[in-house]
């Protein structure tokens, strides 16, 4: 137990997916400057990630190793991916249009997300068992959610603050993730 | 057909150089540049990647359904993914190693799939090959002046040789993470500041 708790702390702190790892940039400066888009991605991202996870790590150990197929990695995880959200967003509609609405078009958008991909590839990678890859996928997807309404609460402080010209808008965003992920920095050889 | 070839290229190279015009595809941008030579490594796997891609999506243009676009392109950028990171293993195996999962994660790039699905889907097969050696190039030049940027700086070498001899501190600052982020916004800013947007 204790040992499942000290991997999702570095996961969520240490080696955070996106300031420490740099997966998943896209989605962080295009919905990081309002707080409810942050909320609604960071959600999205968690529901994803914990079930791309577990079934990505069912076909590397089920499908891909027993057949010697392990070149075919990307294109069988990306496919996965892609299906896995299309799959989420049609049962969501059916079934839970309250959450549907939340998450709306962010969704689709979880595809292009290389931090899904990256932490499935990264649990292949570490050899983790089911449960660790379970545990790492949810950490990993918190620590995306928490990085991401961290920097949608700073990024609402810029937008009064006066920005020189040619910094505005994404640039300045940059900066200050920089300066976020300097902050988390420092949790850097605590695990 | 409004543009020329060598404006199709061109565009790629300022108009609409990928990180920073279009901040697409940020994510191998901040990861690889530690140094010049994984910038430049990342950037011709991507520049291979994105002709191919666009070469076959163009001539399948007629063919694949508009509905199930997406996700033929995806198969398509995937295979070529598959192509480079067996070639890389194959031929350069330490720099394959250097750039780790970055190699598979060409894949979800978005500007692989935004030029399949901005360009190659309604251009000719020469267009979309100028289209991609542009943007492609746009993409390798960015990398490689961020990585020399923050390689000389952090390390106080280019290339691997040393710039500024024994004596110089480095400033670890910039190869680490938090320098990645504030280097690409400088660099964005300055890009603005010419630009005069």
């Amino acid at each position: 137990m204790g040992d499942y708790i000290l991997l999702a702390v570095s996961c969520v702190l240490v080696n955070n997916i996106l300031l420490a790892q740099y997966l998943g940039c896209c989605p962080f400066m295009g919905t990081s400057k309002k707080m409810e888009t942050a909320i609604g991605m960071g959600m999205a991202v968690i529901f994803v990630l914990v079930m791309a996870g577990a079934i990505t790590w069912l076909i590397e150990a089920y499908v891909l190793k027993p057949f010697n197929l392990e070149y075919l990695r990307t294109i069988a995880f990306i496919l996965v991916i892609a299906s896995l959200v299309q799959f989420v967003e049609m049962f969501l509609r059916k079934s839970i249009p309250a959450l549907y609405k939340g998450l709306g078009i962010f969704l689709p958008l979880i595809t292009t997300n290389c931090a899904v991909m990256g932490v499935c590839l990264i649990n292949i990678n570490e050899e983790y068992t089911f449960m660790q890859s379970l545990v790492t996928s949810f950490s990993y997807a918190a620590g995306f959610g928490l990085a991401l309404v961290l920097f949608a609460g700073v990024r609402e402080r810029i937008l009064l603050a006066r920005v020189p010209k040619p910094l505005e808008d994404t640039a300045i965003g940059l900066v200050t993730a920089g300066m976020l992920s300097l902050a988390f920095f420092a949790f850097k050889g605590m695990v | 057909m409004a543009k020329s070839i060598t404006q199709e290229f061109v565009k790629g190279l300022w108009d609409e150089i990928p990180p920073f015009r279009l901040v697409l595809g940020l994510c191998p941008v901040l990861a690889v540049t530690k140094s010049v030579e994984n910038g430049l490594g990342m950037g011709v796997a991507v520049v291979f990647v994105l002709v191919c891609s666009n070469i076959l999506v163009s001539l399948l243009r007629n063919i694949i359904p508009s509905k199930v676009r997406i996700a033929c392109f995806i198969v398509i950028i995937a295979t070529f993914v598959i192509v480079v990171e067996l070639l890389m293993q194959a031929y350069t195996y330490a720099l394959f190693l250097k750039l780790g999962i970055f190699i598979p994660l060409i894949v979800v790039n978005c500007v692989l799939l935004g030029r399949a699905e901005a360009f190659a889907y309604k251009n000719g097969v020469i267009p979309s090959i100028a289209d991609g050696l542009g943007i492609g190039a746009g993409f390798t030049l960015s990398l490689v002046s961020i990585g020399a940027l923050r390689e000389v700086l952090g390390n106080g070498t280019f290339f691997g040789m040393s710039v500024f001899g024994s004596s110089f501190q480095p400033f670890t600052f910039m190869v680490e993470a938090p320098g990645a982020f504030v280097c690409l916004g400088l660099m964005l800013s300055m890009m603005n500041l010419a630009g005069n947007k």
